[in-house]
């Protein structure tokens, strides 16, 4: 058992979490915000696909891994503004378009990196740009913890910024109206269509730098199919904070360990399947919904179109 | 019976004009990547299709499709979103890959067969009684917890599959193969098994449970409205569950319709995503059993003949995704502009309105035209 304390397991353990959990803090919390006004992004893994590829591309050709991120941002939120015209100005089904949107994501990703490097199949270098120095040198956490890049910081610094907004702002009191009574939002003189889509902008911004992440700090090279069902996770982890921002940072963390847990067990020379534990966090959240299901809540107009004067 | 005619027309061409759409878009991403979109759309259709071998194909391809679709629309006419279709599927496959070969040797293949089936009906059912119970008695979205009881499902069946139901023959695990000879039979000496009928008799069922009996109402009374559910005396509870566990039963069905028709045993990590895929065609179909049993069908050639063209033109097949994907976009703005196009009807002056309605077609409100827009209102207001 004292392996378990080990510095090489908590190294991994700690280390390969955050790799897992920054991009479901990224895209829970753009899934959060679009809650919070009323849209249910079901596509928000395609968002995290099409960042992720694009990043990738970006990266790969300039070098630089702060125009991959960028680019991350940009893609995902073309993602979302697909989503912004067809369910927040059309009024069409969110759950239709979040799915089509996750297909064609899924698909076209896969085609062009298929055409564009099947046969290269490039990888980027660790990346280099993003650290923050001089924190490295504490040990077992300073290893882990401390070498991770700015992004983690901007990521956990962002969700109390969200937080702070949702709860304080009127930015923030307008996005939860228009998710929870869109028409008094409308009476108050605040367009909904335009508070949804700039909410749905977010998520689709967020889920792509989520996706970025993924490829140029994560794995280093773009894969088809890379989120895998990140995207979902990212939606239960956003649907469980309730609109209290701060908590995608737990949700993210949660789940980001018990990816990784595996890898770090195995690292230690026990040999645990990885189905088990994966599925560990679901069954959690699963008994704990049924043993506190009176608490869970949603914005009551939550996947619902909004249209003046319709009741 | 002119007007019906037309009726018919206009839905199949509102259900056309978006395959042909993306079909278009998709050839133009084709072109741009260097293939030629008429040679794939030929050899797509060809082997999908027109040749026997193909065709056949597809429709062994369609079984497992149609009783998730089943499954879906009792699901989606309640409006219950079942998305976790995914673990209910793979369970039922597991359940009926690692059970079946030790049922044959006890007892047989028939009694094998139906108990398996039954045994994937009820995993998968029972698999969405958590959601169920959340939903009806707490109002706890049912996205998710389907999601996450997919996850979970995923992982069951994959442990099942890497432990107990293990074959002691080496390399990648996965279960031991049901012979070929003792799996579904096959139709009048066709290669098409047992299970597309299945799934045939589970899609007809539907459509008449759905539009022909009391249950069925009261699951679409359901999902219009919960609360004039509840005004009408009707139990959501009860009525949740009884969908929830339909469906679940359905789509757990359709994974053992895939190991018993084509697989014959089940690698660990195997995942067609069909729960996903088939939600779409669901829509497409505007949750209406026969229009999905036509558009899965549909779908299958794609699928089919896609992968085979995708070959053939040294793309991934993942290219089918986009298609799907694009039809679905494309459905969904068709559909928009057509509600619009009737909105804009109401608002033409009555004797114009008069002069283009046809006789005893649709009135959509046409006896009221005559009255002022803000009535309307009124009667809105008056309403709520």
């Amino acid at each position: 058992m004292s392996d378990l304390l080990s510095q090489d397991f908590l190294t991994a353990l700690i280390a390969g979490g955050l790799v897992a959990a920054v991009p479901l803090l990224y895209a829970s919390l753009g899934e959060l915000v679009a809650e919070q006004a009323g849209v249910l992004n079901v596509g928000l893994g395609g968002y995290m696909l099409l960042g992720a590829f694009l990043a990738f591309v970006i990266t790969y050709n300039t070098g630089s891994e702060w125009l991959g991120m960028l680019a991350g941002i940009v893609a995902g939120a073309a993602g979302a503004l697909v989503m912004a015209v067809l369910c927040v100005r059309m009024n069409l089904d969110q759950i239709v378009i979040g799915i089509a949107i996750l297909l064609v994501a899924e698909g076209a990703t896969s085609l062009l990196h298929g055409a564009a490097y099947a046969e290269s199949r490039p990888s980027l270098g660790s990346p280099s740009e993003l650290a923050i120095p001089g924190l490295k040198e504490i040990p077992i956490l300073g290893e882990s913890l401390f070498s991770q890049n700015a992004i983690v910081y901007i990521g956990i610094a962002l969700a109390f910024v969200v937080g702070w907004v949702l709860k304080r702002t009127s930015a923030g009191l307008s996005i939860r109206a228009a998710g929870e009574r869109p028409e008094a939002l409308d009476a108050a003189g605040v367009s909904v269509t335009a508070t949804r889509t700039w909410a749905t902008l977010c998520a689709g911004g967020l889920a792509g730098l989520g996706g970025a992440y993924l490829v140029i700090v994560g794995a280093g090279s773009f894969t088809p199919f890379i989120t895998q069902g990140s995207g979902f996770i990212a939606i239960v982890i956003a649907m469980l904070s309730r609109g209290r921002a701060p908590w995608t940072i737990v949700g993210a963390v949660l789940f980001g360990l018990s990816l990784s847990v595996a890898t770090a067990l195995q690292l230690i020379g026990v040999n645990i399947q990885t189905d088990y534990v994966q599925m560990l966090p679901f069954v959690v959240v699963i008994v704990v919904l049924v043993l506190f299901a009176r608490r869970s809540y949603l914005p009551s107009a939550l996947a619902l179109p909004y249209v003046r004067g319709e009741k | 019976m002119r007007a019906r005619v037309v009726a018919i027309g206009k839905s199949t061409l509102i259900a056309v004009v978006p395959i042909v759409l993306a079909l278009v878009v998709m050839g133009i991403l084709l072109a741009a990547l260097g293939r030629d979109p008429f040679t794939f759309y030929a050899d797509m259709f060809q082997r999908g299709l027109f040749e026997w071998q193909g065709f056949q194909e597809s429709i062994i391809r369609s079984a497992p499709l149609l009783l998730i679709a089943a499954g879906l629309i009792v699901a989606f006419r309640a409006s219950l979103w079942n998305l976790g279709g995914d673990g209910q599927f793979l369970l039922g496959a597991a359940l009926t890959a690692g059970l079946a070969p030790s049922l044959l040797d006890a007892l047989g293949v028939w009694p094998m067969l139906l108990i398996t089936m039954a045994i994937a009906m009820l995993v998968g059912g029972a698999w969405t009684i958590i959601p169920a119970v959340l939903r009806g008695r707490y109002g706890v979205n049912e996205i998710i917890t389907t999601l996450m009881m997919s996850f979970i499902g995923i992982g069951v069946a994959n442990v099942l599959v890497k432990g107990p139901f293990r074959t002691d023959v080496g390399g990648v695990a996965r279960t031991d193969v049901v012979p070929f000879d003792e799996r579904f039979p096959l139709l009048f000496g066709t290669r098409i098994h047992l299970g597309f009928v299945i799934g045939l008799i589970a899609i007809l069922a539907v459509h008449v449970l759905m539009t022909r009996t009391s249950l069925g109402l009261r699951m679409r009374i359901l999902g219009a409205s919960p609360r004039a559910a509840l005004h009408a005396g009707l139990n959501p509870l009860r009525l949740t569950v009884i969908a929830f566990v339909l469906s679940g039963a359905l789509i757990g069905l359709s994974g053992s319709v895939e190991i018993l028709g084509v697989q014959g045993s089940f690698r660990a990590d195997f995942n067609p995503a069909y729960g996903l895929l088939v939600i779409p065609l669901v829509f497409l179909a505007r949750l209406n059993a026969i229009g999905s049993l036509a558009l899965v069908i549909v779908f299958s050639v794609i699928q089919i003949g896609g992968e085979s063209a995708a070959r053939e033109a040294d793309v991934t097949s993942d290219v089918l995704l986009v298609l799907v994907g694009l039809m679905l976009l494309f459905m969904a703005v068709v559909e928009y502009l057509r509600v619009r196009r009737g909105l804009g009807m109401a608002f033409v002056p009555p004797e114009v309105a008069d002069r283009l309605r046809p006789p005893g077609g649709e009135g959509g409100g046409g006896a009221q035209a005559g009255e002022p827009r803000p009535a309307l209102g009124a009667e809105k207001a008056g309403s709520r």
